[in-house]
């Protein structure tokens, strides 16, 4: 078990700047906060990584994808999340290919607050293809061009929106900076 | 209810903090009492508010006594704040109270029993007559008599009726995760699992009063006393980093197992059943008190029809919690100026209507 | 993997150390040879934990209440890992015992540091519940049986 690579400093002051940094990603579609705590767990960035920390502790089911897997240790022992036994039951999900969202946990229209939220680890958040952002937070439509989404990324978006209030939060994350894209926005191609 | 919020008052409310901090202090000519001395000399009161709080920390909970100057609610209120500040790393393994470092342990319905009656420091025995050689300072304690501790084993004593298959089992040892009130508001119907939880720190005098009840009648089960251990438990966990479970501790446990009559059902023969209490430090009252409302609360489960207060699962989980309580109580001391008001409004227009009415009525009549 | 044998005397050493108090722990290492120098993994950081009790002591577990614990992880200079979960609050107990955990895992120095830390404060421990046990075994009833007054 490699315990070596550090969490959070200061676990509290941390995590509260890092918390808020989400909130403003989220209240602010496809402005891009910075994390400024240092963190080093490869092969997370320190933006996928705070995030993981500041969300995750052991009333929350993780699961880890692909090459993020390899990170488990270390968010198991500075976060005490769980493994979640099927990336369905997993109330994050951290990856660096984005998972067909219809395979996520959407939530119910009793209780949306439990659906998963994606972390998404991308190569760069601009130079991709373009995408127009509309809706609950946007003065006005706004353009945001992230690599690494899959083809089809409008058109899964779009039917993950039409679950509202139900539907997945994704945040994007790339080095020291986040993109919320929450599931009240809408996306289209640009 | 509406509630509007209303500025002004803060140099009053300083100025009544000063006198609150200086009140608490008291007579300036006496040594200030230290969280050590409450920790270690006022012992059942930390206890209380462990359990009340849902805490187990003696340090913090004796803090809190000071600052509460002895009021046990408000204290066990601070420590419910003050345990919402950290984090939860896990869930220990359940306590082995068959392993308790014994300091007390008596039954009611066996006389002799392997390993022995234990009295302990109980108050059971004392003549309840004030004791004025207390009031005189710097009292010296004798040391305490030792005897030869026994090898004995102290099995539960409900094992013993269990050999017999007179008791009901006290249940599957199902390593299901546990309901947690923490985590998830109160449902109803709440599994017992969840109803042990709101017990153990359930306000003790509710407790009281409650098992009382079931004892005068409101839901009699005819309860004894089957055994009651006071001691210290080892508490252990298992870290994921590690893989198995290590000691963290040790802390001080009050058990009382209620051993009940019950003339059977359609699906159970005649047999006794079990009550539970469980609760941090030593309150064999509590304990006692839990016990016989768990049982009281089984009713429904057992067959039995359910009439009394505590057997009614929904009204004692809703009005145990003392924390609960005393803030919805105490709320009606805040500003309800505009609720108030518009209750004036109603009231008045009610009786100007009423008298209206009458005045029309006394009209008529005189006509007539 | 650790082997069972192992793991035992870890539970063991951890036991100990969980149950020592702070003073207690630092007599015994200014007595012994210096503990190993550390880094700190994780912590030493103050939370909860979830203590669990079971229906009828046996039956299915519920959830009884809190307790603070602080814990600690370091890794000393000779490459051990040490972990500590200790009840209550103190910081720097977690850390030393975190750090004893360490040491107490070499190799070859395992067995000195158990004489001179673990072996005292286990029979420290020993008669403190020796003490307990006699104290209570003061308080135990003898039943006799009045003689009946029949003849």
């Amino acid at each position: 078990m490699t315990l070596d690579a550090p969490g959070f400093a200061d676990p509290v002051m941390e995590a509260q700047s890092c918390f808020r940094a989400v909130l403003d990603a989220m209240a602010h579609p496809g402005s891009l906060p910075v994390i400024a705590c240092v963190l080093a767990a490869p092969p997370l960035d320190q933006a996928t990584a705070a995030v993981l920390l500041t969300l995750a502790d052991a009333a929350t089911p993780v699961w880890l994808a692909g090459e993020t897997a390899s990170a488990w240790d270390w968010l198991a022992f500075h976060s005490g999340a769980p493994r979640a036994a099927s990336i369905g039951g997993a109330g994050f999900i951290c990856a660096t290919e984005m998972p067909n969202l219809d395979l996520l946990e959407a939530g119910s229209d009793a209780a949306p607050e439990t659906a998963a939220t994606l972390i998404l680890q991308v190569p760069a958040l601009e130079g991709g293809p373009p995408l127009i952002l509309y809706g609950p937070g946007l003065e006005a439509p706004t353009r945001f061009a992230p690599q690494g989404l899959p083809e089809d990324f409008v058109k899964q978006w779009s039917a993950n929106h039409r679950l509202f209030p139900r539907g997945i939060d994704l945040i994007l994350c790339c080095g020291e900076q986040l993109c919320g894209l929450p599931r009240s926005l809408r996306i289209g191609a640009a | 209810m509406a509630y509007v919020a209303v500025k002004g008052g803060e140099r009053a409310i300083d100025a009544a903090h000063d006198w609150l901090a200086r009140a608490r202090r008291g007579d300036r000519s006496l040594p200030e009492i230290g969280t050590a001395q409450i920790a270690s000399q006022l012992g059942r009161a930390v206890d209380r508010v462990m359990a009340e709080g849902s805490c187990y920390d003696p340090d913090l909970a004796a803090l809190a006594i000071k600052q509460a100057q002895g009021d046990l609610i408000e204290a066990a209120f601070l420590l419910r704040a003050y345990r919402t500040t950290l984090p939860r790393f896990a869930h220990s393994e359940p306590v082995e109270t068959d392993a308790m470092l014994l300091r007390r342990r008596i039954s009611a319905i066996y006389k002799d029993l392997p390993g022995g009656q234990v009295l302990g420091p109980t108050y059971d025995y004392t003549h309840r007559l004030l004791d004025f050689a207390l009031a005189a300072e710097s009292l010296e304690v004798t040391p305490l008599p030792l005897a030869a501790a026994s090898s004995e084993d102290t099995p539960r004593v409900t094992a013993l009726l269990d050999q017999e298959g007179l008791i009901e089992p006290s249940g599957v040892s199902t390593e299901a995760e546990p309901g947690d009130l923490t985590r998830d508001a109160l449902a109803f119907p709440a599994e017992r699992d969840v109803r042990l939880q709101s017990l153990a720190r359930g306000d003790e005098g509710f407790l009281l009063a409650l098992g009382y009840s079931t004892q005068r009648g409101y839901g009699n089960n005819h309860p004894f006393v089957g055994e009651i251990r006071v001691g210290e438990v080892a508490v252990e966990l298992v870290p994921p980093e590690l893989g198995f479970p290590i000691t963290i501790g040790t802390i001080t446990l009050t058990e009382c197992e209620m051993v009940n009559q019950f003339s059977g059902s359609k699906t159970e023969p005649p047999q006794f059943t079990r009550g539970y209490g469980l609760c941090f430090g030593h309150s064999e009252r509590r304990a006692m008190g839990m016990a016989l409302v768990d049982r009281a609360m089984r009713a429904e489960e057992l067959g039995e029809n359910a009439t009394a207060p505590a057997q009614d699962i929904e009204f004692v989980l809703s009005h145990c919690d003392n924390i609960e309580a005393t803030g919805f109580v105490e709320h009606l001391k805040l500003p309800h100026y505009v609720d108030f008001q518009s209750e004036l409004e109603t009231i008045r227009r009610m009786r100007a209507t009423a008298t209206a009415a009458t005045a029309a009525t006394v009209a008529t009549e005189t006509e007539a | 993997m650790l082997g069972s044998q192992a793991i035992e005397a870890r539970q063991g050493w951890l036991a100990v150390l969980a149950n020592a108090p702070l003073a207690g722990i630092e007599d015994c290492i200014a007595r012994a040879a210096p503990l190993p120098a550390h880094t700190r993994l994780r912590g030493p950081e103050i939370g909860l934990i979830m203590v669990q009790g079971r229906a009828g002591g046996d039956g299915a577990p519920f959830n009884l209440g809190e307790m603070t614990v602080t814990r600690c992880t370091v890794r000393n200079a000779q490459g051990q890992i040490g972990h500590a979960y200790l009840a209550g609050r103190d910081p720097r107990r977690a850390e030393l015992v975190a750090a004893l955990d360490a040491a107490l895992q070499h190799p070859t120095e395992s067995a000195e540091w158990a004489r001179t830390v673990v072996a005292p404060l286990a029979e420290a421990q020993k008669e403190a519940r020796r003490k307990v046990a006699g104290e209570a075994a003061a308080t135990r009833v003898d039943f006799f049986t009045l003689a009946t007054m029949r003849s």
